[in-house]
């Protein structure tokens, strides 16, 4: 059996102000696999993301990402894990911050100490996959929102990281937008964690739901079920747009 | 600052015009001030790259008012310098205070033109481009990188924020709305702050190790060093023939 693309176990995390924000995460996901992360505010969710390509470290509990144990001082296997897991972030101005769209998607593969040519064939193959080839001298200021979050995505498909990881991804988008960017999700072969309060954007995309409230995981079913558990929703701060039926 | 023109100055690699620049910047500083016929050179030089940018001289001329309150420094100079003293009509003037002033004028002018016809014929990014071309510490170039990038972001975030302030009736009145001010300029302090937070966080996810080294670097053809340097060249030329004249 391959080994699963993250196993987390027992994570425990304060922040340094001695806020508790997980207390005991434990989760698996396999290769491949489409998995939604949802809860209320504030239940952890980016903390938890946070996690899994070391930008923070647990207070205690480990975080397995493939065939790599994270360990805070070892540098080198941060370095690669980071290769693994692309975080698209929330708002598209934290992520691009060159001056034009190509010199930012090219930014992580010249991260990755990558010969010339193969950076500019991943860079111009991610910017093809999100339809912005187009645009890439473009400054990122200059595009809308939605081009924004595409490029955001592209960023993260040009390291041809093996886990994506995207926190709240159709948050701002119009519908259109949002459609296509699942559209472009669906069609990549790697495995997804999503964090999102867009229920019917995770049915969509994810097979599996995980809901996390308070630090702890507390529902880790097929999106369907959960959906369909009108108190378990409820119970954590989850609703289903109005005449919304699965 | 950018004016979009076709031009021979405009299609110059960052990186020379750079170099154009401040060797061109360094012999008219360098030069004394009494060797007065390098300076009309120096200009003629200056006229000479302005007619070949195609850019619009009245509106470069408006951006060079930003030399103004050195000129007024530098006519209050005979006024209040010491030394040997001369009389023009009813005024006393410093000799040494009145060529220090003109030096000052004159190679300010010269400073601001060079500096105008550079911003104004030149990309942000081919700047940056040209900046790491010539070794600049990487430090200063990711520094100016992100103050381009995020000036937009947060003047529009400081937009959103007086028209949030104005949505709920908020008038400016004298200076008792000075509070208001500093606590939305603190806030947009913070938010900057945690923007550059996780700004950082985000390149840190991507393998951010120190450098920005995905900036593109842009076509050199030979013909652009030589018209670049023509410039500084005409200058050293200029120096000499000057001079000359003044020994």
């Amino acid at each position: 059996m391959p080994k699963p693309s993250v196993r987390v176990s027992a994570l425990h995390y304060a922040y340094p102000d001695g806020n508790k924000a997980l207390n005991g995460v434990d989760l698996t996901i396999a290769k491949g696999e489409r998995v939604a992360l949802l809860g209320p505010n504030g239940a952890g969710k980016t903390t938890l993301v946070m996690h899994l390509n070391g930008i923070l470290s647990p207070t205690s509990g480990s975080i397995d990402i493939g065939e790599f144990a994270l360990d805070e001082k070892n540098k080198e296997v941060t370095k690669k894990v980071r290769e693994k897991v692309g975080i698209v972030f929330q708002d598209p101005d934290d992520q691009l911050f060159m001056p034009t769209v190509y010199e930012d998607v090219a930014f992580g593969p010249t991260n990755m100490g990558l010969a010339d040519e193969e950076i500019e064939r991943r860079s111009t193959r991610a910017l093809e996959m999100v339809g912005m080839i187009e645009l890439k001298d473009r400054a990122p200021h200059h595009l809308s929102f939605g081009q924004r979050r595409r490029v955001a995505v592209a960023t993260v498909l040009a390291m041809e990281a093996e886990i994506l990881i995207l926190d709240e991804p159709s948050s701002n988008l119009d519908p259109a937008s949002r459609r296509e960017l699942s559209e472009i999700l669906l069609a990549l072969d790697v495995t997804i964690l999503m964090v999102t309060h867009d229920l019917p954007f995770a049915f969509e995309i994810c097979e599996r739901s995980l809901i996390l409230n308070q630090g702890a995981i507390v529902a880790d079913e097929a999106t369907v079920t959960i959906l369909r558990n009108s108190q378990l929703l409820a119970a954590n701060r989850l609703e289903l747009p109005k005449g919304f039926v699965i | 600052m950018y004016i979009h023109r076709h031009s021979l100055v405009h299609e110059l690699p960052g990186h020379i015009k750079l170099v154009a620049f401040f060797a061109f910047i360094i012999i008219a500083v360098l030069t004394p001030i009494q060797q007065w016929q390098s300076f009309v050179g120096y200009f003629l030089i200056i006229f000479l790259a302005l007619a070949l940018s195609k850019l619009p001289p009245l509106t470069l001329a408006k951006r060079a008012t930003i030399e103004f309150p050195f000129i007024i420094f530098a006519i209050l100079m005979p006024f209040t310098a010491g030394g040997e003293m001369f009389d023009i009509g009813p005024l006393n003037l410093s000799r040494e205070g009145s060529i220090a002033g003109l030096n000052l004028i004159t190679k300010a002018t010269l400073g601001v033109f060079c500096s105008m016809i550079l911003a104004g014929s030149t990309t942000a990014h081919s700047l940056l481009a040209g900046f790491v071309r010539i070794k600049t510490p990487s430090l200063f170039v990711q520094i100016a990188a992100f103050m381009i990038r995020y000036l937009n972001v947060i003047n529009d975030q400081m937009a959103r924020m007086k028209v949030a302030r104005e949505s709920r009736g908020f008038q400016a009145q004298g200076i008792r709305s000075w509070p208001i001010f500093t606590s939305t300029l603190g806030a947009l302090f913070i938010r900057s702050y945690e923007r550059g937070e996780r700004v950082h966080l985000a390149m840190l996810s991507r393998g951010y190790a120190g450098t920005l080294s995905s900036l593109s670097v842009e076509n050199v053809q030979p013909k652009h060093w030589r018209v670049g340097l023509i410039f500084p060249f005409l200058a050293a030329l200029s120096f000499l023939i000057g001079r000359v004249f003044f020994s």
